[in-house]
């Protein structure tokens, strides 16, 4: 073969570009990364971003190594039921004793655990490890915590983290294509439509969003920081410590309004009781008012909002109409 | 893409044939529907091409305009696209070629290219991906592996993995960055191993 003279050999080859990538997502792995020369690299040509996200991707299926001890376990406890299963057993048992000293580790880990709160639900979770994990309302989000990797993604709601510092372990929120990884940090995450928030109380964590190149996007956040994470941008602004502190009110099962516009408010109450708050019209929804609450008392609300804005309160079924 | 919309798919905004594709949504393609036909194709291209030694170029060559493509839209019926893409680039490298392999032409007709599998539900393929990552780990190098281990199931970090089996960091960064290149192999490929 001529290989030289071939117009498919583009240089460099399949190999350098390969090796090249490799060493990338080696140090990007180790938390070494230069995300601008990482993005350049990447932009140089298809074939660069085709043996980058092929190892990647690779090596992503990697973090499931653990996941393959725990499965060990589990399915030696099973009696195996045929002998393909047995089969599977043996496979198993072999990669556990390749591991070696670290499979035996990972025979008790656990599997990924989800948690769920329903509307007005509240729930404080701890783990082995010190962190503590505290839902509010209507929340779902599932934890992987084992000693090679602290991962939790939050599919729904909000939910405040007291994380433990792992330097060798980082504690990592996905959120959709969000992601926040702790860097010793007491801080608070809420899942809306199409935007995730951030709100870091101690500590400092890095905010980064999957931007439209594909690239992360980041912010690292110090206290008092507020980041609001669309699909493709990073906004950070800072908040008084009172304000901050407002937002972790639930946490005590109170509202806490400050010059908080009704629509604000009602929206708040509306996530906590599935007897659910109206504003008749967006202009009643422009008067601000102030005020703590118990999340769960609606009565107290409507009664401020008669006596003090001068408003009309109608139950109507499963709804409280507010008007003029 | 002249191709037909898929009336069954259940990614709907994946499928953007007008309006070019964000680089995030051509790499989830790539990644969750193309890198899971690599030993497809490997075994393709190896039947096909006589000089193992092309493999690697080739399989970059594919991929490189897989993604070219996909940039301007997602192609809907992937596994039909990698293969005529990889047939297409085996005429033209066969045209290109001074030298003919005897039999690179040989299954080039033989094809189905026509039918679109149904891709395996999601749970298949993942267990399958665990088959083939016990079946990688086993065959990495030892010390490869052991690094790997270190890395991935205790979360070391390059200096404790260094401390821990002796070696510099420079030795478990070029262990890693191996490992990483023969998994990627071993999962996705497997017949594509080695050049």
């Amino acid at each position: 073969m001529s290989e030289a003279q071939s117009p498919f050999a583009a240089a460099p080859g399949a190999h350098e570009i390969e090796a090249e990538a490799a060493e990338l997502l080696e140090r990007r792995d180790f938390g070494e990364a230069d995300e601008a020369a990482l993005e350049a690299w990447l932009n140089r040509s298809p074939a660069h971003r085709a043996a980058y996200w092929r190892l990647e991707a690779a090596w992503d299926h990697t973090r499931r190594l653990p996941a393959l001890q725990t499965q060990a376990a589990e399915t030696v406890v099973e009696a195996p039921r045929n002998w393909f299963l047995l089969m599977k057993v043996a496979a198993v048992l072999v990669v556990a004793v390749a591991l070696g000293v670290a499979s035996t580790l990972y025979l008790s880990a656990p599997r990924d655990r989800t948690y769920t709160t329903g509307i007005g639900g509240h729930e404080v979770v701890s783990f082995a490890d010190g962190t503590k994990i505290e839902l509010n309302t209507a929340t779902h989000l599932r934890a992987r915590m084992t000693t090679a990797e602290r991962v939790v993604w939050l599919d729904r709601g909000e939910a405040y983290f007291e994380v433990k510092h792992d330097p060798t372990h980082p504690f990592i929120v996905i959120v959709g294509d969000h992601r926040i990884t702790d860097l010793g940090t007491k801080f608070l995450v809420r899942r809306q439509a199409g935007r995730t928030k951030v709100a870091l109380l101690e500590g400092s964590a890095e905010f980064s969003v999957a931007n439209v190149r594909s690239r992360t996007q980041s912010a690292l956040l110090m206290p008092g920081d507020v980041a609001i994470g669309t699909a493709n941008a990073i906004a950070v602004t800072r908040e008084p410590e009172q304000q901050l502190s407002r937002q972790l009110s639930w946490r005590k099962g109170l509202l806490v309004f400050k010059h908080t516009t009704l629509a604000a408010a009602v929206a708040e109450f509306n996530r906590y009781n599935r007897e659910k708050l109206v504003l008749a019209d967006s202009d009643t929804g422009a008067l601000t008012i102030g005020g703590t609450f118990n999340v769960h008392h609606l009565d107290d609300f409507t009664k401020l909002v008669q006596l003090v804005l001068g408003l009309r309160v109608r139950a109507n079924g499963s709804e409280i109409l507010i008007s003029r | 893409m002249t191709e037909a919309r898929d009336p069954t798919s259940l990614e709907p905004d994946l499928r953007r044939p007008d309006a070019g594709s964000a680089v995030s949504d051509v790499k989830d393609w790539f990644v969750r529907e193309v890198l899971p036909l690599e030993a497809m194709l490997m075994h393709f291209l190896q039947q096909n091409w006589r000089n193992r030694s092309d493999l690697e170029d080739i399989r970059q060559d594919i991929y490189a305009q897989l993604l070219t493509a996909a940039e301007r839209g997602i192609p809907t019926q992937t596994k039909a696209f990698v293969m005529r893409t990889a047939r297409n680039l085996l005429i033209d490298r066969i045209r290109h070629e001074q030298i003919v392999p005897i039999d690179a032409v040989s299954d080039l007709d033989a094809l189905g290219l026509a039918a679109e599998v149904p891709a395996p539900e999601g749970q298949v393929v993942a267990r399958d991906i665990l088959r083939k990552l016990q079946v990688a780990l086993d065959r990495l190098p030892p010390r490869c592996r052991e690094a790997i281990v270190l890395r991935r199931v205790e979360g070391l970090s390059r200096r404790e993995i260094a401390s821990r089996m002796g070696i510099s960091e420079k030795t478990v960064a070029e262990h890693i960055a191996n490992g990483m290149r023969a998994l990627a192999g071993l999962i996705f490929g497997e017949a594509g191993r080695g050049a």
